[in-house]
């Protein structure tokens, strides 16, 4: 075990986490309906391949990814199709397939355990590429695609994150103390199928427990290739750029991926399902999720299976209590607000907090800038909010490439210590919405001219060529009236 | 059950909320020391001009504030006038007529500040543009400053710095310069305890982080190391490190004045410089110039370098190679 210090002293948060880490993991009820959202949360949606009264296990396969963003779906339940239709999900409205579960639990009967040792690395991908294993920290970025191009890049090191320093999330720390066996079971599959020779398990040195069960697991599975660090908890450390800087002490170019530095990162909570499937054949089926906040009755950290109503883990904490203001699907820095309850759970989400107003800081209105420069300080990728910030309100496109809109990650930390309560990363998202909007309409313009310039160049042509013909017609004639 | 009323809001959902009202309380509260040992040397005098410069300055920013169309008690509020305010009435001698401070005051907010657009938007330090207009329109008001002493009578006398160059002018020695009532211990006679006082308090918004140590530990050493330099080299024609640091408005200048962020720069890197600019104009100024302090003079011209310093310390971003 080693620690690394002399990071930039950066946002030390009240962390919320101590409610819901009273009890151990629950699991919650299965629902009546299971509603699966065909995007997952990575943007990307799978393509279904079940119909209206396809009767399917635990584990069946119900959708395939057709795009590098998306993961396979299975079923979390026994039962039958009913509906596929478009609901509202966390992320908007989108198409689901809605499966009503049967009560038997039944598992589909192809699900067998995978004999990881005897694959090579290339048929240990394609298995986990068959297994819906997509990020479970949140970004729902299919594992077996990562894994892959880290193998092509000859990667070398496996960095499994479980930093998990973003306020009210703590599945992930529920998950290491009571599963830490599957973590590092997780970590071996995964050096084995993207070819690394080391793993790093990243933990942030608020969680004792999650450390001790990690280290002892580590010490049960008698592997050198696996260590263990503890990083200070400093709020974004878990985001994977900051999280791989801590650890290895370089920066991953603004232009490439991990793998360019011979790195791939995976979150704790995904080593673990890997490990569930090749232990149990299960593919992600459900996930752990912290259900927290003020505003419910009960907070803990619930296995949930996939598709199931955040209402429904709700109901599973006890319900709802003073009056919530917020519902909010993941932390306190990043997570978006919902309008309702009534949408399903994803691989994406991690937490759920029902916030009361107490929860929440309710912004002053805003006041100009008064460049004090402490969002400068504050920002993990060196941006200078302030100077983007007039460059956003301005809308000016060049300077807001120059002082790096691209490169900013949406963390918060410039709202959190704006004195001015300027909603800095509101501003910034939608300038970069802007942006990319522009682009597009670039390209489409870009895209439009040339083919009418293709078109008029045809026309030209074809007027030529019917030229051509024409006088060859003529000079034919010409000499046939001579002859 | 009632049904759920949900707020849509954009994340972060929890912020610090140190706001710009507590940035500038502090501030004040910073000052406190400053007071204290003021009134202590020469009397409540201070406390007049703290009332007539934040009733002018309340004044000039409410009426700046509905001229120009913007909300007037949620700026009120912010508390960056009475800042302004403090900083000036600090800085002038305290036996200044009522109406100067007033007519300095009302520079500082309604050019200073209000003319650039208000808050945030002013190039220059305000209340430094209200002290220089003094200074330079009022030249013979703004030098007189009583002998500080138990006894506050209207006897007034020439300050430590005034001493230093009027005396080095006149080819006396430093040791007989330095022999006259206005030198105390290790600076100016008072003045020592005024720089100490301001010292405290800067260390106070130090460890609050209201300001961070960049610009008040650059300037200081802009300030001190020419001067230890040039003592060393001539110790009959420069005074010393300690004189310089403790005298005039050095330390008010370092922790309370320099460090307004508005007209500062902004990276870290360029407050390095932005600091220490303002320490070495300060030393030229008194050593060389034809003013005894040079404190506000500098502040405002390298205020004017602030623009460059920006755009030539932009910071690297993460994952982007040095430029």
């Amino acid at each position: 075990m080693s620690s690394r210090s002399a990071l930039p002293a950066r946002l030390r948060l009240d962390a919320r986490k101590t409610a819901p880490l009273q009890h151990p993991l629950r699991t919650a009820p299965a629902p009546q309906i299971a509603v699966l959202a065909l995007d997952q949360g990575s943007g990307e949606a799978a393509e279904s391949t079940v119909v209206v009264g396809t009767r399917v296990g635990i584990g069946t396969p119900i959708a395939r990814a057709v795009s590098n963003a998306a993961t396979d779906l299975h079923s979390p339940v026994a039962g039958f199709v009913v509906e596929i239709a478009t609901r509202s999900t966390v992320a908007g409205m989108g198409h689901c397939i809605l499966i009503e579960n049967d009560a038997t639990d039944a598992r589909d009967p192809d699900l067998v355990p995978v004999d990881w040792r005897a694959l090579d690395g290339i048929a240990l991908l394609d298995r986990l590429g068959g297994a819906g294993i997509a990020g479970l920290g949140g970004a729902a970025f299919p594992a077996a695609g990562k894994l892959a191009l880290a193998r092509s890049s000859a990667v070398e090191h496996l960095i499994l994150n479980g930093a998990e320093c973003e306020p009210w999330i703590c599945c992930d720390d529920a998950l290491m103390r009571e599963r830490a066996a599957d973590v590092v079971l997780g970590g071996q599959v995964m050096l084995a199928a993207c070819g690394a020779t080391r793993c790093t398990i990243a933990i942030e040195d608020d969680k004792p427990e999650a450390v001790a069960a990690i280290a002892a697991a580590i010490a049960a599975a008698q592997d050198d290739r696996i260590e263990l660090v503890e990083l200070p908890a400093i709020y974004p450390l878990g985001e994977e750029r900051q999280l791989i800087e801590a650890v290895i002490g370089r920066e991953v170019p603004h232009d490439a991926l991990p793998p360019a530095i011979g790195i791939v990162c995976q979150n704790v909570g995904t080593a673990a399902a890997v490990a569930r499937f090749v232990g149990t054949g299960e593919p992600v089926v459900s996930r752990i999720v912290t259900v927290t906040g003020s505003g419910v009755a009960c907070p803990g950290n619930l296995e949930v299976r996939i598709g199931t109503p955040i209402s429904e883990l709700v109901a599973a904490c006890g319900g709802y209590q003073d009056d919530p203001a917020r519902l909010i699907v993941g932390g306190a820095m990043t997570g978006r607000s919902l309008s309702s309850d009534l949408v399903p759970t994803t691989k994406g989400v991690n937490c759920i907090v029902a916030a009361t107003l107490a929860d929440v800081t309710i912004r002053d209105p805003e006041m100009p800038c008064i460049r004090c420069g402490d969002c400068a300080s504050a920002c993990p990728a060196r941006l200078l909010p302030q100077q983007l910030h007039r460059a956003a309100q301005a809308d000016e496109r060049d300077a807001l490439a120059r002082l790096g809109l691209a490169d900013c990650i949406e963390c918060g930390c410039c709202d959190y210590v704006c004195p001015s309560q300027i909603p800095l990363t509101a501003r910034f998202h939608a300038a970069r919405l802007r942006m990319q909007l522009h682009d597009a309409q670039q390209r489409r313009a870009a895209e439009a001219r040339e083919r009418f310039e293709r078109h008029e160049r045809r026309l030209a042509e074809q007027a030529e060529a019917e030229r051509l013909a024409f006088e060859a017609a003529r000079r034919r004639a010409r000499g046939a009236g001579s002859t | 059950m009632p049904a759920l009323q949900l707020q849509a809001a954009a994340p972060p959902h929890v912020i610090a909320g140190f706001t710009v009202p507590r940035v500038m309380f502090q501030v004040l509260l910073a000052l406190i020391p400053f007071a204290v040992v003021h009134v202590w040397l020469f009397g409540p005098a201070l406390l007049l001009q703290l009332g007539v410069a934040a009733v002018t300055a309340l004044g000039c920013e409410a009426l700046a504030l509905r001229l120009r169309g913007r909300p007037v008690p949620q700026f009120l509020r912010d508390g960056s006038v009475l800042v302004t305010a403090a900083l000036l009435a600090a800085s002038v001698p305290p036996l200044l007529p009522w109406w100067l401070t007033a007519f300095g005051t009302a520079v500082a907010v309604l050019l200073g500040k209000h003319a650039y657009g208000g808050l945030g938007q002013n190039p220059f330090n305000p209340a430094m543009v209200g002290y220089a207009v003094l200074l330079v329109s009022f030249p013979v008001e703004m030098t007189r400053w009583p002998v500080p002493g138990p006894e506050w009578d209207a006897l007034t006398g020439a300050t430590a710095l005034d001493a230093l160059r009027t005396g080095l002018a006149q080819s006396y020695t430093m040791q007989e310069v330095l022999a006259e009532p206005a030198f105390g211990l290790v600076g100016a006679a008072g003045g020592e305890w005024l720089n100490l006082a301001a010292l405290v308090g800067g260390s106070y918004l130090l460890l609050r982080r209201v300001i961070r140590w960049q610009i008040p530990l650059a300037m200081l050493a802009g300030l001190a190391l020419p001067a230890a330099v040039m003592h060393a080299i001539d110790p009959g024609a420069y005074a010393g490190a300690l004189l310089h640091l403790a005298s005039g408005a050095t330390m008010l200048g370092a922790f309370f004045i320099a460090t307004d962020p508005v007209s500062a720069a902004t990276s870290d890197r360029g407050r390095l410089y932005f600091g220490a600019g303002i320490g070495v104009l300060t030393w030229i100024i008194r050593s060389w110039g034809g003013y005894p302090d040079g404190v506000a003079f500098a502040v405002l011209l390298m205020n004017l370098a602030v623009p460059l310093l920006d755009r030539y310390t932009v910071p690297r971003i993460h994952g982007h190679r040095g430029r």
